[in-house]
């Protein structure tokens, strides 16, 4: 998605001067300058090639003493800043929205949380597969900063998450699976792949893919 | 604020105020691992890192320099440098004042060679000369006024006859004696400003002074020698870190009897003394090309890229001086007043880099770390 925006600002379509963004995530104790924290994967894929204004991006600080007052003063910048217009993310394949684990309180705010062992294995690829240098917390918006949001847009690709979306969207509302919770936001999107869609009743990809006709006679000039 | 855009070629980058913010954009920066396609951040001459300014500075630039596609490379270093422009380092004419004001102007001039720090190179010479010349070589930074001083580069006197180059035989000194350490010191004056010093390794007392050099901090390069491949492994053993350009006034390679040349796979260079570092002049006079391919086939880390330039550089055609010798200069060849001997080149850092690039194939990150990274660890 980064490299589509890059590409849309390079052609001149886009631009973000006037844009502020708000990272759901960051791990803790995690160096700044690490090559695997969220402000160094933001820099290199995203920040670096567009015009945004610095000032106007915002990261939760991992290497804070105080994790709880960086957590609610980032709350309050959000607030301060107007609130949330459009929510991205992706899921995990246990279904966690931001690092909202399985357990998560749905009314939950931006905290620190202890990521469970299949999200450190998962991200043991980017430490050199050394299970020790994984983080084992980090900070990240809770499920109510995330249904604050005007618009959310959930991403997910892959046969992997596919029984993760099956949960998120066919299945009640669970903390089991807090992206769930998007069911009961008033504006979700969730986009997928087809193989995303392959733990999911042929009726509701049926149903989704036929409202694509109807799409297309709203956007046709 | 919006920054203020010009052309990497405009005046406003010699009128930067203090704290100014200045990005250059559109251009691929050489780095240790190759040419990248990102900006370079400086503010009051120092380069920053772009995290830093843009998560806590959090501001966008002042000047934003379009570069147009072009390489941004660090300056080059020459660590053989002759003179140029006229001026020969091995020549004390009359006071210190006019040497100093002739090291300046040739420390301007090679600004726009692009090579902004140099080892200021004396051969063989007097005493005399080394105590008057020496303490005017001092280390100094490079800026807008002119290329920085690594030190001395001191090629000689104690080399071997028989390899002299164009040295005045005069003055060579082939032994250290019994206590090299105080040859040395009585030879060259203060060591304080010297960088480097080329040696034949094979001269008495030799292995001892490299030892004293090498304590000191100096970088001690052998060359101007007859040495078999034996007294070459000692040197590097007892710290050499460099040859002096390689295949030049050197034994030829021979397979029973590699010479110095055979020190770039010799198997008691263990890592320790790892990369040893070989100085070459690929003007395709000084080495022929296809010797080039060899060195740089054999040995591609310790390849380092010198010009051996002479006053003639960046000159016309014609009669030049170099210390005691006189040298006759046509094209880019410059020989030995009354001799067929080359004595040092008259090719600028950017053809010899260009010529490295044409001869051997070597891609452009490596012919430009060859100038640039490469020396800089030497040191």
């Amino acid at each position: 998605m980064y490299k589509k925006l890059i590409e849309f600002y390079n052609a001149g379509l886009v631009s973000f001067k006037m844009v502020k963004t708000f990272n759901m995530d960051e791990y803790v104790d995690l160096p700044r300058d690490h090559p695997e924290s969220y402000h160094s994967f933001m820099f290199e894929n995203f920040f670096r090639h567009i015009d945004i204004e610095p000032s106007n991006i915002h990261i939760l600080d991992g290497n804070t003493s105080d994790h709880e007052k960086e957590c609610s003063d980032y709350e309050s910048k959000i607030q301060n800043a107007g609130g949330i217009d459009l929510f991205i993310g992706g899921i995990g394949p246990d279904g966690h929205i931001a690092f909202n684990e399985p357990g998560s309180s749905l009314a939950s705010r931006t905290r620190i949380k202890t990521l469970n062992e299949d999200t450190i294995q998962a991200n043991a690829r980017f430490f050199g597969g050394d299970l020790s240098k994984v983080p084992t917390q980090a900070l990240t918006v809770g499920v109510q900063t995330v249904m604050d949001a005007r618009e959310v847009m959930i991403l997910i690709t892959g046969s992997h998450k596919a029984l993760a979306l099956h949960q998120a969207i066919e299945c009640g509302i669970s903390h089991m699976c807090t992206v769930s919770a998007m069911q009961m936001h008033k504006c979700a999107t969730f986009v997928a792949d087809e193989d995303a869609t392959l733990e999911l009743k042929v009726k509701t990809v049926k149903y989704f893919k036929g409202l694509m006709t109807h799409h297309r006679k709203l956007v046709e000039f | 604020m919006q920054p203020k855009r010009v052309k990497y070629d405009s005046d406003v980058l010699s009128t930067i105020a203090d704290n100014q913010l200045i990005q250059f954009i559109n251009c691929s920066i050489l780095k240790s691992n190759g040419l990248k396609k990102e900006h370079l951040w400086v503010q009051n001459g120092r380069i920053l890192d772009e995290r830093i300014v843009f998560f806590e500075q959090k501001r966008m630039a002042d000047v934003q320099v379009d570069c147009d596609g072009l390489i941004l490379s660090p300056g080059f270093i020459d660590v053989q440098l002759n003179g140029g422009f006229g001026i020969d380092f091995s020549t004390y004419n009359s006071n210190d004042d006019d040497y100093k004001s002739g090291l300046s102007s040739v420390a301007k001039q090679l600004l726009t060679h692009g090579v902004t720090s140099f080892a200021p190179t004396v051969i063989t010479s007097s005493p005399e000369i080394y105590h008057k010349v020496l303490p005017l070589l001092k280390r100094s930074n490079a800026s807008s006024e002119g290329a920085g001083i690594l030190g001395a580069h001191l090629e000689g006197p104690f080399i071997c006859r028989d390899k002299k180059g164009c040295h005045p035989e005069q003055l060579v000194i082939t032994s250290l004696g019994p206590n090299p350490s105080e040859t040395i010191e009585k030879v060259y004056g203060s060591t304080e400003n010297i960088a480097i010093v080329t040696m034949a390794p094979e001269l008495d007392g030799a292995q001892k002074a490299i030892e004293y050099l090498v304590e000191k901090g100096t970088v001690v390069s052998v060359g101007h020698s007859s040495a078999k491949l034996g007294p070459g492994e000692e040197a590097v053993m007892a710290g050499a870190k460099m040859i002096t350009h390689l295949f030049n006034a050197m034994q030829s390679y021979h397979h029973r009897d590699p010479g110095l040349i055979g020190l770039l796979t010799s198997s008691k260079v263990t890592s320790d003394h790892l990369p040893l570092y070989y100085g070459i002049i690929s003007d395709g006079i000084h080495t022929h090309d296809s010797a080039l391919r060899i060195a740089y086939h054999t040995h591609p880390d310790g390849l380092c890229l010198v010009t051996d330039a002479i006053a003639a550089l960046g000159m016309a055609d014609g009669v030049h001086r170099l210390g005691t010798q006189t040298i006759h200069v046509t094209g880019l060849e410059a020989k030995l007043d009354g001799t067929d001997t080359t004595a040092g080149s008259v090719a600028s850092m950017p053809y010899c880099i260009r010529h490295l690039m044409s001869a051997t194939g070597c891609s452009i990150e490596f012919a430009l770390h060859s100038a640039t990274m490469k020396p800089v660890r030497n040191d």
